[in-house]
């Protein structure tokens, strides 16, 4: 049976993985901790439903939610964080800022789509499984970790390759020298929203087919387990976040598994605090030197 | 039009400076006139919207300790709310206890949770610290869902006893309860007064400007920390034990992450370190959605946007405003300068 949860927890924690990508890559350029990540993930899954019922087809209702997420995420910046970095605030006030976008986000859902639960199409399942000997790998376990991974691969490579990821990388060690090279900072900083936004959707509607649900509030359980998968890991390393996503989807299945199904959503918490309280900076976070 | 609006910004000022001048007969007459309006014969669902409002502005008042005070952001308020509530609920409606009788034990429990929140802050700095909070508060729900035979799971408690004072119940048609929270918000403020005008206080508010430089003067800002929560959550706890007892009735879903972003909310849009602010953000944020009753998602989309447009606009709160009057400070001993 351990064998069957590890492989359970791998499928799941590559799709807090992709979800905790956003959370890392905001951290790693603006130092700052992006609470409405959570809603605009459930906003792609919410959206895939409705572009369904435009007739869109599912793959091209993927396809369109991944764009309207990272444009959602984008507008996030430009119309409530952007106006607060020209002023200089604190980072108090950013941090309530993105909390009440999420608010805003959340509950304009609800008023528009309704907080019922709905049912979300299992569209990467092709009805094949694996087995072997005592479990059984499906395929759309499969899919979902080839999938993940192949857009973590992805991600990876923008950072490490292109003139955007150097520039990103630049920023994140000094904008202002980062600006004075010609770099221009807001319109990278609207990429990286960008970029974890349509990561967000593409975790939305993984895990919106896995459990075949969707609705306004599904952002509040992820958004936390990823948020704690990036803290894991280490905020701002992009290989951390994967780690740690994996970390948290395998020990929760290990827990849905021998303790029951009530504590699952508790594991998340009790792992970010212990990480926060041993290693705040993570298993793969550079560790901060607080300059006077 | 921006002439408009300095001229409005410049009334506005003038006000609050007329206020600060006259507050030695502005203060006992709000007390009175709020004192005197359960008498004016309002429906019990009004008396019940006025308990709301003075609930949460004692709890905003607990909350501007560390949020406005100390520049700590707890994101998880409710947790000690939430503790206060079962604490006194279980006290109460299981064992038989006198509802006073039960706000010590509410208070240490409180802050018991209060230490457990505050130990890792030593560590911990900004958002980290809040989404700690957050993950407590979120723990401790659990806890209360699945804890079946101390906390009666989703079921909750039912029929929780309202406060009684030497025989006298205290319920919202005799407006004793209403009485009894005004009492609390009033000590309340009067103890968070004291604090913030001592020693105690000023080490805070050193904490909040820059903590370097407070831990270099000498201020031990670990144990500040620690102490900031523990008051915090002791107090909440106890707001936390007059709610279960106004409401009767609680369950784990009563104590979400929504509670703690309201309370967020009441000390952001009155004004974070301000005595005054905690009670004009609750009157704001209890009423707005009443006036708007019938879509209930869009009172969250408000307390939303309230947080948003409060940040980008004026991120000090609506009272938010420093009085012009020179600092007093505290007398210098006798014998000062015979040395």
């Amino acid at each position: 049976m351990l064998l069957q949860y590890i492989a359970n927890g791998i499928a799941i924690g590559m799709a807090y993985a992709i979800v905790a990508l956003g959370y890392s890559i905001v951290f790693g350029i603006l130092r700052l901790l992006n609470f409405s990540h959570a809603a605009v993930y459930a906003f792609s899954a919410n959206m895939i439903l409705v572009f369904m019922g435009w007739h869109f087809g599912i793959w091209g209702a993927v396809a369109v939610s991944i764009v309207a997420t990272g444009l959602l995420a984008v507008c996030v910046n430009q119309f409530a964080l952007k106006p607060l970095r020209k002023k200089n605030s604190d980072k108090v006030a950013n941090l309530i800022t993105t909390v009440g976008a999420s608010y805003i986000i959340q509950n304009l859902m609800v008023m528009y789509l309704g907080s019922e639960r709905k049912t979300f199409p299992f569209f990467y399942d092709f009805g094949v499984s694996i087995d072997i000997g005592f479990y059984t790998i499906t395929s759309a376990q499969i899919s979902m970790f080839v999938i993940a991974g192949l857009l973590l691969v992805f991600l990876t490579l923008i950072i490490r390759k292109t003139k955007v990821g150097l520039a990103m990388r630049g920023i994140e060690q000094n904008p202002l020298a980062a600006n004075l090279m010609g770099i221009n900072v807001e319109w990278i900083i609207a990429i990286a929203f960008f970029m974890g936004g349509a990561s967000a959707a593409v975790g939305g509607a993984l895990i919106g087919g896995y459990y075949q649900l969707a609705y306004p509030s599904m952002g509040v359980m992820v958004g936390n387990k990823a948020f704690a998968s990036a803290v894991l890991g280490g905020l701002g390393v992009l290989h951390g976040a994967a780690i740690g996503g994996l970390i948290v989807g395998v020990l929760e299945c290990l827990i849905i598994g021998y303790l029951g199904a009530s504590y699952r959503d508790g594991i998340a918490f009790v792992l970010l605090i212990i990480t926060l309280i041993i290693k705040p900076a993570g298993l793969f976070g550079k560790k901060n030197i607080t300059k006077v | 039009m921006k002439e408009k609006t300095m001229n409005l910004s410049n009334a506005f000022k003038s006000f609050l400076a007329f206020c600060d001048r006259w507050k030695a007969v502005i203060i006992p007459l709000l007390i009175a006139v709020a004192a005197i309006l359960p008498q004016l014969g309002f429906s019990t669902y009004i008396i019940r919207l006025m308990c709301n409002i003075l609930i949460y502005t004692s709890v905003g008042m607990a909350l501007n300790l560390l949020v406005g005070y100390t520049g700590l952001v707890s994101l998880g308020n409710v947790a000690f709310f939430c503790i206060g509530a079962y604490t006194s609920a279980i006290l109460t409606a299981n064992c038989g206890w006198n509802f006073f009788a039960t706000l010590p034990i509410v208070a240490l429990t409180a802050s018991l949770g209060g230490v457990m929140v505050g130990l890792p802050t030593l560590r911990l700095s900004g958002p980290f610290l809040s989404i700690t909070a957050l993950g407590f508060a979120e723990v401790i729900r659990l806890i209360a869902m699945n804890f079946m035979s101390l906390t009666n799971g989703p079921l909750g408690i039912r029929s929780i006893p309202r406060p009684n004072l030497f025989g006298l119940e205290l319920n919202l048609f005799n407006k004793g309860f209403y009485y009894a929270l005004l009492v609390l918000v009033l000590l309340i403020t009067l103890f968070i007064y004291l604090l913030t005008n001592s020693k105690y206080g000023r080490a805070l508010r050193a904490i909040k400007n820059d903590e370097i430089a407070a831990g270099l003067m000498g201020i031990r800002t670990g144990s500040y920390k620690v102490m900031a929560f523990v008051i915090c959550s002791a107090l909440s706890g106890i707001v936390g034990a007059f709610y279960a007892s106004m409401i009767q009735y609680i369950e784990p879903n009563s104590f979400t992450q929504d509670n703690s972003i309201l309370t967020l909310s009441v000390v952001v849009v009155g004004g974070m370190g301000t005595l005054r602010g905690p009670y004009l953000g609750a009157i704001i944020l209890v009423l707005l959605p009443e006036l708007l009753r019938g879509a209930e998602g869009l009172r969250f989309v408000i307390y939303g946007l309230a947080l948003v447009l409060m940040m980008r606009f004026r991120p000090q709160g609506i009272l938010g405003w420093k009085s012009p009057l020179p600092y007093k400070l505290p007398s210098p001993p006798r014998d000062a300068g015979k040395r």
